[in-house]
């Protein structure tokens, strides 16, 4: 049922941004740090090394990328806590909401920052990036939202299971930034050692990673495909697992 | 008046883990009538009332509000009731406006005129206030509000004026007093005896998770504390001897010149004033001391409500 969908989730886009670091922290600062980390490998001293100019043409944009995903995910898990323990989840229960309206809502919320934040990277890169970059735009805001709806799901979970509001943010950073470590973004996942070679088989990120780079990189969608089944097949388990355990309370 | 009862408990049960929350519980409200469930903190007050709206599902026993089972038509129910929760908050920064006007397109029916109920409740003013800058009472009120939005039949207020100052509490009495006026049924927890002796019309005491009398705050003085005392003041010496004469009285105490009488019954103290004109016993002060909830709570638990 869509009563309220659309307004609980404009209310609580609009809600987002009068959090005096909401704005900043999740839209602003992913943006500058693309901005200024780009600007200063690309003056490097061997600008044009194979691996420097390929990691600030495709590497950055990706990671940059990645860490809206994640920071959206965060602020999910830390308002999903913070809803709970402040009884507002509840507070929406108690009305003819549907439980999944309630959180659709909040994903919904989340998705839109993820393309406003990387409409902002994009139109930002234009003007200011240090090397000219063609990348299909269209196409890479879909692979980002598939890969940011996918790793929310993780991030229900991680939401189901923190105890306190206090620990939401910690502990979801703790699971998913190492996630990055070995995704395949820095080294190829091929070279990695065969039991990290293992672990990044199983990390979801792994999976976004590849679709994202191979989309920038302009490839088709078809071999993509694998990832794409991956991605969401990490939001049905996920989904799946935290409608068993997510307390509204 | 016809009484049809809208909330029918009967027997119900609810546990978590090895605690028993609530055991055997059943009782009726009426159409129209303000109920309140009184008890200590932890008696399962909160644990009933959401089971009765459909947020908790009993063990046991079987409760119909509005003819619905809150359970499996918890959606139907939620459209025709009203609910305000124990320790509830909003989002921080949504304004009083916006919280009104997305309650009110979460219902199938049109609500009523969110503006008008801000005003009735006194919040206008801050209709564009974030929810984080009111205070307790503002906040209590716009619980109200959106309790109310729906226009529902049967009210919910869980622990409504808890951690209030006595004025605002006085402010909300009157407001539930209003919602009993537009023709609805009120069912409210407290664990204030005065709120509930001031409010309801029928309470129900419950501890531990059982139900130990139902009745109107008067029945349940009357029927557990018929005592009554008189404290008065006078110098005539032959006043001990005549107050013992009164066969209502039961008990007196004379300290100095100051005499508490005691004994039970309401013809007491006609009875004693009586007495104190038919002799011309001269008086300097004279008070009555009426048992009250409060009272009754202490002789059926055997401790006060707040220990």
């Amino acid at each position: 049922m869509l009563r309220g969908l659309w307004k609980l989730t404009w209310l609580e886009l609009k809600i987002f941004l009068r959090e005096p670091l909401g704005a900043l922290g999740t839209i602003i600062i992913p943006v500058l740090v693309f901005i200024v980390a780009g600007r200063i490998l690309g003056r490097g001293p061997a600008p044009n090394t194979l691996a420097a100019g390929s990691f600030v043409r495709v590497g950055l944009p990706v990671l940059a990328s990645v860490m809206i995903a994640i920071s959206a995910v965060l602020s999910l898990v830390t308002i999903i806590s913070i809803y709970r323990e402040g009884g507002i989840l509840k507070r929406l229960r108690a009305t003819p909401l549907r439980p999944y309206t309630i959180l659709t809502a909040q994903v919904l919320t989340k998705l839109a920052l993820t393309v406003a934040t990387l409409a902002l990277m994009v139109l930002a890169g234009k003007r200011y990036y240090p090397v000219g970059v063609h990348a299909p735009v269209f196409g890479f805001t879909i692979a980002l939202l598939i890969s940011t709806w996918s790793i929310l799901s993780i991030g229900f979970l991680i939401a189901s299971i923190v105890p306190t509001a206090r620990f939401a943010q910690p502990v979801g950073a703790f699971i998913l930034y190492p996630m990055i470590a070995v995704s395949g973004l820095f080294v190829p996942v091929e070279s990695l050692s065969p039991s990290l070679h293992a672990v990044a088989r199983v990390v979801p990120l792994t999976y976004a990673v590849s679709l994202l780079e191979g989309i920038w990189k302009g490839d088709a969608w078809g071999p993509h495909m694998g990832d794409v089944a991956a991605l969401a097949v990490v939001f049905i388990v996920c989904t799946a697992l935290s409608a068993k355990v997510f307390r509204w309370e | 008046m016809i009484m049809r009862p809208v909330i029918q408990v009967s027997a119900v049960r609810k546990t978590y883990g090895p605690t028993v929350a609530v055991d055997e519980v059943s009782f009726e409200v009426n159409d129209g009538e303000i109920f309140g469930l009184i008890g200590p903190n932890g008696a399962g007050k909160t644990t009933t009332m959401e089971c009765i709206e459909g947020l908790r599902r009993p063990d046991r026993g079987a409760i119909s509000v509005l003819g619905l089972d809150p359970f499996r038509d918890v959606y139907e129910l939620q459209e025709r009731i009203g609910v305000q929760l124990q320790q509830a908050q909003l989002q921080k920064r949504i304004k009083v406006w916006e919280a009104v006007d997305l309650w009110a397109s979460l219902y199938r029916k049109k609500a009523i005129d969110g503006e008008r109920l801000l005003e009735q409740l006194g919040l206008i003013d801050k209709r564009n206030a974030w929810f984080m800058t009111l205070s307790g009472g503002q906040k209590q009120r716009l619980f109200i509000a959106l309790a109310l939005i729906n226009n529902p039949e049967v009210v919910f207020l869980d622990e409504l004026t808890t951690g209030l100052d006595p004025q605002s509490r006085r402010a909300i009495w009157d407001l539930v007093r209003d919602i009993r006026e537009r023709g609805k049924t009120v069912f409210l927890t407290t664990h204030l005896m005065e709120e509930a002796e001031r409010l309801c019309d029928r309470v129900a005491i419950i501890e531990h998770g059982r139900i130990i009398d139902i009745d109107s705050p008067k029945n349940l003085v009357n029927r557990h504390c018929p005592e009554r005392t008189i404290v008065l003041a006078t110098d005539d010496r032959t006043a001990e001897g005549r107050f013992r004469a009164v066969p209502q009285v039961e008990e007196v105490i004379c300290s100095n010149s100051l005499f508490t009488i005691r004994g039970r019954g309401d013809d007491l103290v006609t009875a004693v004033i009586h007495c104190l004109s038919e002799n011309r016993i001269r008086v300097t002060d004279f008070r009555t001391i009426l048992p009250n909830l409060e009272d009754v709570f202490i002789k059926l638990t055997g401790h006060s409500i707040r220990d």
